[in-house]
C-alpha cells in the first residue's frame, strides 16, 4: 500500500486520539466526567494489551501452543482473588496522594530518596525495552503494509521509529502534563486509552472472523484442518510445558497486574471512584477472554495458509495482505497501532513521573536549596523536568530499538519487563501488611533481586546478542559452574524465565526478610508503616494524625506551597481544608494538620521525598517518638469512636425523649379525659341537686303554698334524688368495672331463666307503657357461666333502654337468644327510632348523651351503655348495635362458653 | 308587667324557676329548648332571659349571641343559668353579652335579689 497513505492513516488515527482527549478534558470542564464509569475504567486497564498481545501472541501459540494463555490467566486470577490488595493499595495511593509505584514504596519505607531513585532506575532500565518493543511493533508494522514482504522483526533501522516517537511524545507532553499534580487524573487521557482498547479489539476480532468464517468455516473446520495437518500441538498442553515457564508467566503476569507502572497508573493513580473496580473484576478477564478467542484460529491459519514463508509474529498483519484484503488490512494495521501507541502513552507517563519526582527534581532542588523563584519558574522547572523525561525515555527506547532489539523476539522482552517489575512485589505487598519490613530490607531486597534477574535472564540475551562472550553461559562467571546464568546453583531443569523469577523473587524475599530483621526502622518509617498497614483504622481522621509537633508558620506553608501550585490556589485550599476540619486556620502558627496536609498536596506534585524534604524545612520538627505518634493516632481514634459513642448516647437519648414525651401526652390525655369524665359527672350531678334545691327552697319559702303544687314538687325532689342516687351507683359501678377492682363473681348461669326474670322485674314498666316486651328461647341449651349480677345489669340496662325508646301502645321489644359452638348471642331489638349509623359505637362512650345533647334529649344517666360494653368485655364477649327494618335498633352482645 | 322568659329542658328547674318569677310579679314565658325560646323571643320581647346552655337543639351561647347581635333586642338582659361552671365558660358567657352568670345549684334568694335588680 501507498507508504503516505499509510503514514496519513497513522497520523489521522493519532489525530483521532488528540481529539477525544481534548473533547473530554473539555466537557469535564462542564461537569460530565466519563471517565468516572466503570467500563472506561475497565477499558483503560487493558492497556495491559499491548502490541505485544495484538502481534505476539499468535508467534508465541505457534511455537508453544496453549501457554500463551498464561499471561491473560495471571491477571484475571489477579482480578478474581486479590481485590482486598488492590482497594489497599488504592486506598493508600488515594489518601497519600501517591503517584507512581516508585512514590508508593518510598512513601511506606519513610519517604526517603534511595528507594524513590532505586525503584525509579529499576523500572527504567526493566521497562525501556518494553517500550522500545512497542515502538519496534509500529514501524515493523508499518513496514510489512506497505510493502507486504518486509519482516516484522527483520528491517534494519529506519527513521520512522524516530517519527513516532516524535508525534506520541507531542501527545504525552500535552495531555500528560497538563497539571503540575502528578497524583490528579488525566481524563482526556484515559478516555483516549479506553478508545485505544475498544479499537484493538474490535480489530483483531475483525482479523479473527476474516480468518475463521472467510478462509476457513468456523471453528471446527479450522481446528479439523490443523488436525488434518498434523498440528496438534497446537491444542495440547504439553508444547510450552515442557518447564515451568507457564507457570512462571502466570505468577508474573498477575504481579504485573499491579507493579507494571502503566497498570499502576491506571487501575490506582487514574482511579477516580473505587466503586468501577467492582464491575472491573469481571469486566476485564472478559475483555482478555474476548481478545484471545481467536488468537488460536489466527495462529493455525496463519501456519497452514503462509507456513514457515513469514514469521509467526506477522501473521495478524500477513493473512489480510495476502488475502487482498486492503480495508481489513488497514484496520488491523490501526488495531495494532493502537495496542502499541496505548502502552507507550501510558507507560512513558508513568516512568516520566517517577523520573522527573525521584531523579530529576531532587536534583534540582538539593543544588538550589530552597531557592524557590516564585510559582512560575517552580513550575515551569517540574514541567520542563517531566517533559524532559518523557523525551529522554522515547529517545532511550529509539536507542535501545535502533542497537539491541533486533536480536530478541517479541514476546520475551515483554515477560522480561514484568519480571523486572515483579521484585517489587515483596516490599509493597510485605510493607502493606507488615510492619516489621524496613527500609535497608527494602533497598537491599530489591537491588538483590533486580541483580539476580538482570544476571539470569538479561546477560543471557546480550550472550545471545552478541555483545558478550558466550563463556559466561556455559562455565558461568568467572569459571564457576554454579554461577552460569541460566543453571545457578545447578538448577538446569526449568525455563529461562521460571528460572529467573524462582532465583530473583527467593534472594529479593530471603534479603528483605534478613536485613529487616537486624535493622532498626527510623521514626518515619514506623510511622508510615503504622499508617499503611492499618489504613483502614485511620479513614475520616482529619490529615491523619500528624507526624509534627511542628512549629511552622502559616505564612510560610502558604509560600511554600504557593511556588508549586499558585498563590491563590494554595490559599485556597489551605482555607478550605482548615474550614472543613474545623481547623483554626487564623493564627500565626500552623495547626499540624494544615503542615501534614500541605506535604501531601506537595506529594502529588514532587513525590513523598521532594514534599518531605521542603516541609522539614519550614517546619521545625520536633522529634517525637513513634510510640507517641501512635499514641497520638491511637488518641485520634479513640476521639472519633467516642464522637460516634457519642452520637450514638445523644441519638438513644433523644430517642428516650421523644418516648417520655409520647408517654407524658397519653399521659396528659388520659388526665384530661379524666377531668372530662368529672366534670360531667358533676355536671351531671348538678342538674337535680339544682332542682331539688330550688323545689324545696320554694317549698320551705311558701307555707301557705296549695297542697296539689306542693305534693308536685315533693313528688320531683323525691325523683331528683333517685335520679341522683342511681347516678352515683352507676359511677361507682363503672369506675370500679374500669379499674379492674371487680372481680367477676363467676357461677354457673342459665341465661334463657335470667331474661325471664329480668322481664318480669321490668313488668310493671312494660304494662305502664302499653307495650309488649317478649322472650324467644332457644332450643338449645343456654346455660354458661358468668357473673350473673353484672349480666343481669346488661340486660336490665338493654331492655330498660328500649322501653324507653319504643313508641307507647305500638311499642315491640323482642329478645332472642341463640347459642352457637362457642357463644352465646343475645339479641335485644325493637321498634323504636333507631341508631344513625354514624353513632353506632359512640353510644357506648360514657355521658355520650350528655355530651350530646343536641342530638337526644338525654334520658337515664348515660352511662348505662358503657356500663353493658365493660361488663360484656370483661366476659370476653362482644357488644354492637345493628339496625333493623323497618325501623328500631338491635343490640346484640356476646358471651363466650368458656 | 315586665316579661322573663325562663329557658331550661329540666322540667323541675324551669318549675321552680316558673313560680318564683311569677310569685315576684313578673309576667313569665317558658321555653324547654332553644327553638321555643328563639320564637319567644321575636314573638313577645321580653325584658329578661333566664337562659340555660346545654340543650338538645340550639345552646344558650348561640341564642345569647342571636339576641345580641339584633339591634332590637340588644337591650335584652341575659342571665346564664348552667350547671357548666368552668372558668372558661363563664368567661364566655360574659363576653357574649350576658348581664350574669348563675351557676348551678344556685340559692333561689340570691337568683331573685339579682333578677330584681337587673329589673329596676
Amino acid at each position: 500500500m501507498n507508504k503516505f497513505f499509510i503514514i496519513g492513516c497513522s497520523i489521522f488515527y493519532l489525530l483521532l486520539l488528540f481529539i477525544i482527549a481534548y473533547w473530554v478534558e473539555m466537557s469535564r470542564k462542564k461537569g460530565k466526567n466519563v471517565t468516572q464509569k466503570s467500563w472506561v475504567y475497565a477499558l483503560s486497564l487493558a492497556v495491559y494489551c499491548t502490541g505485544w498481545t495484538y502481534y505476539g501472541s499468535v508467534g508465541r501459540a505457534v511455537t508453544n501452543g496453549l501457554e500463551f494463555l498464561s499471561i491473560y490467566l495471571g491477571p484475571s486470577i489477579m482480578c478474581a482473588l486479590m481485590m482486598p490488595l488492590f482497594r489497599k493499595l488504592l486506598r493508600i495511593s488515594k489518601t497519600q496522594r501517591l503517584s507512581s509505584i516508585a512514590d508508593l514504596i518510598s512513601t511506606r519505607y519513610g519517604k526517603n530518596y534511595s528507594l524513590g531513585i532505586i525503584v525509579t532506575l529499576c523500572c527504567v532500565i526493566g521497562i525501556i525495552p518494553y517500550i522500545a518493543l512497542q515502538l519496534k511493533a509500529i514501524s515493523d508494522s508499518f513496514h510489512l503494509i506497505i510493502s507486504k514482504h518486509q519482516e516484522i522483526g527483520s528491517n534494519l533501522w529506519s527513521n520512522d521509529t524516530y517519527l513516532i516517537a516524535a508525534v506520541l511524545s507531542v501527545f504525552i507532553i500535552i495531555f500528560g502534563t497538563r497539571s503540575i499534580d502528578a497524583s490528579e487524573r488525566h481524563e482526556g487521557l484515559v478516555a483516549a486509552i479506553a478508545f485505544e482498547s475498544i479499537v484493538k479489539l474490535v480489530a483483531f476480532i475483525a482479523l479473527g472472523v476474516f480468518v475463521t468464517y472467510f478462509l476457513f468455516n468456523g471453528f471446527s473446520s479450522i481446528f479439523l484442518a490443523a488436525h488434518n495437518a498434523g498440528l496438534n500441538e497446537f491444542f495440547s498442553l504439553n508444547a510450552g510445558f515442557e518447564n515451568n515457564d507457564w507457570l512462571a508467566m502466570i505468577l508474573v503476569s498477575m504481579l504485573a497486574m499491579i507493579f507494571l507502572p502503566r497498570q499502576f497508573q491506571v487501575s490506582i493513580v487514574e482511579n477516580t471512584n473505587e466503586k468501577s473496580m467492582n464491575k472491573a473484576i469481571w469486566l476485564f478477564p472478559l475483555y482478555l477472554f474476548l481478545i484471545n478467542l481467536f488468537v488460536l484460529p489466527i495462529a493455525i491459519g496463519g501456519k497452514l495458509l503462509l507456513g514457515n514463508t513469514v514469521g509467526a509474529d506477522t501473521y495478524v498483519l500477513s493473512l489480510p495482505l495476502h488475502f487482498n484484503q486492503p480495508a481489513l488490512s488497514l484496520f488491523v494495521y490501526v488495531g495494532g497501532l493502537s495496542a502499541a501507541s496505548g502502552m507507550i502513552i501510558v507507560e512513558t507517563i508513568a516512568l516520566s513521573t517517577m523520573m522527573s519526582n525521584h531523579l530529576v527534581l531532587p536534583l534540582i532542588f538539593s543544588s538550589k536549596k530552597m531557592e524557590l523563584n516564585g510559582e512560575k519558574t517552580t513550575v515551569r522547572n517540574i514541567k520542563l523536568s517531566r517533559r524532559a523525561s518523557i523525551i529522554v525515555i522515547l529517545l532511550f527506547a529509539c536507542f535501545y530499538d535502533k542497537w539491541i532489539a533486533s536480536s530478541t523476539s517479541l514476546v520475551s522482552i515483554g515477560l522480561v519487563s514484568m519480571a523486572a517489575v515483579a521484585q517489587f512485589a515483596p516490599a509493597t505487598i510485605g510493607g502493606i501488611y507488615s510492619k516489621v519490613l524496613t527500609r535497608k530490607g527494602a533497598i537491599v531486597g530489591i537491588v538483590t533481586g533486580f541483580f539476580v534477574w538482570f544476571y539470569t535472564i538479561i546477560i543471557p540475551s546480550f550472550v545471545n546478542a552478541g555483545f558478550m562472550d558466550s563463556s559466561i553461559m556455559d562455565q558461568g562467571l568467572m569459571g564457576i559452574s554454579w554461577l552460569k546464568p541460566q543453571a545457578l546453583f545447578g538448577l538446569n531443569s526449568m525455563g529461562l524465565l521460571a528460572h529467573s523469577f524462582f532465583w530473583s523473587i527467593l534472594f529479593n524475599i530471603g534479603s528483605l526478610i534478613a536485613v529487616s530483621l537486624v535493622t532498626q526502622p527510623s521514626r518515619q518509617e514506623e510511622y508510615q508503616a503504622e499508617l499503611f498497614v492499618n489504613i483502614y483504622k485511620y479513614q475520616g481522621i482529619a490529615g491523619g494524625p500528624g507526624m509534627w509537633k511542628s512549629s511552622a508558620f502559616i505564612a510560610d506553608v502558604n509560600t511554600l506551597l504557593a511556588n508549586f501550585i499558585g498563590k491563590n490556589r494554595a490559599e485556597n485550599l489551605l482555607s478550605a481544608y482548615a474550614q472543613r476540619h474545623k481547623i483554626p486556620y487564623d493564627q500565626k502558627e500552623a495547626d499540624p494538620r494544615i503542615i501534614d496536609f500541605t506535604e501531601k498536596i506537595l506529594t502529588g506534585v514532587i513525590g513523598s521525598a521532594s514534599a518531605r524534604f521542603f516541609v522539614s524545612n519550614i517546619a521545625k520538627e520536633e522529634e517525637i517518638s513513634i510510640e507517641k505518634v501512635i499514641s497520638i493516632v491511637r488518641e485520634s481514634q479513640q476521639a472519633l469512636e467516642l464522637n460516634k459513642e457519642l452520637k450514638k448516647n445523644s441519638l438513644e437519648l433523644s430517642r428516650a425523649k421523644e418516648q417520655l414525651q409520647a408517654v407524658n401526652a397519653q399521659l396528659v390525655s388520659m388526665d384530661i379525659l379524666k377531668d372530662e369524665f368529672l366534670y360531667t359527672v358533676t355536671h351531671e350531678l348538678r342538674t337535680p341537686l339544682t332542682s331539688i334545691r330550688a323545689l324545696s327552697e320554694i317549698l320551705f319559702d311558701n307555707p301557705d303554698m296549695e297542697e296539689p303544687q306542693r305534693q308536685q314538687y315533693l313528688e320531683g325532689i323525691v325523683k331528683e334524688i333517685e335520679r341522683l342516687s342511681h347516678l352515683i351507683t352507676q359511677v361507682l359501678n363503672l369506675e370500679r368495672y374500669e379499674s379492674g377492682r371487680q372481680k367477676l363473681n363467676q357461677s354457673v348461669v342459665d341465661i334463657s331463666e335470667l331474661i325471664k326474670s329480668v322481664l318480669e322485674s321490668l313488668k310493671p314498666l312494660v304494662q305502664e307503657k302499653g307495650i309488649k316486651a317478649i322472650f324467644i328461647p332457644s332450643d338449645s341449651m343456654t346455660i354458661l357461666k358468668c357473673d350473673q349480677d353484672m349480666i343481669r345489669q346488661v340486660l336490665y340496662n338493654l331492655v330498660s333502654n328500649a322501653i324507653k325508646f319504643v313508641p307507647e301502645n305500638d311499642g315491640q321489644i323482642k329478645i332472642v337468644c341463640r347459642p352457637d359452638d362457642d357463644e352465646l348471642t343475645i339479641w335485644v331489638m325493637d321498634n323504636g327510632k333507631g341508631i344513625p349509623e354514624e353513632l353506632r359505637t359512640l353510644i357506648f362512650d360514657k355521658f355520650f348523651q350528655a355530651k350530646n345533647q343536641t342530638i337526644q334529649k338525654p334520658i337515664g344517666s348515660g352511662l348505662g351503655l358503657a356500663i353493658c360494653k365493660r361488663i360484656v368485655e370483661m366476659h370476653g364477649g362482644r357488644i354492637y348495635v345493628e339496625p333493623i327494618s323497618p325501623q328500631g335498633a338491635k343490640f346484640v352482645f356476646t358471651l363466650p362458653f368458656s | 308587667m315586665k316579661k322573663i322568659l325562663v329557658v331550661d329542658d329540666d322540667p323541675y328547674i324551669l318549675m321552680s324557676l316558673e313560680f318564683l318569677m311569677k310569685k315576684n310579679g313578673y309576667q313569665v314565658m317558658i321555653a324547654r329548648n332553644g327553638a321555643e325560646a328563639l320564637e319567644a323571643i321575636n314573638s313577645n320581647k321580653p325584658e329578661l332571659i333566664l337562659l340555660d346552655i346545654m340543650m338538645p337543639d340550639v345552646d344558650g351561647y348561640s341564642i345569647c349571641k342571636y339576641v345580641k347581635s339584633k339591634k332590637e333586642l340588644k337591650g335584652i338582659h341575659i342571665v346564664f343559668v348552667s350547671a357548666k361552671t368552668k372558668e372558661t365558660d363563664i368567661q364566655k358567657g360574659l363576653e357574649l353579652g350576658a348581664s350574669l352568670y348563675i351557676t348551678k345549684p344556685f340559692s333561689t334568694r340570691e337568683l331573685m335579689k339579682k333578677v330584681n335588680e337587673l329589673m329596676q
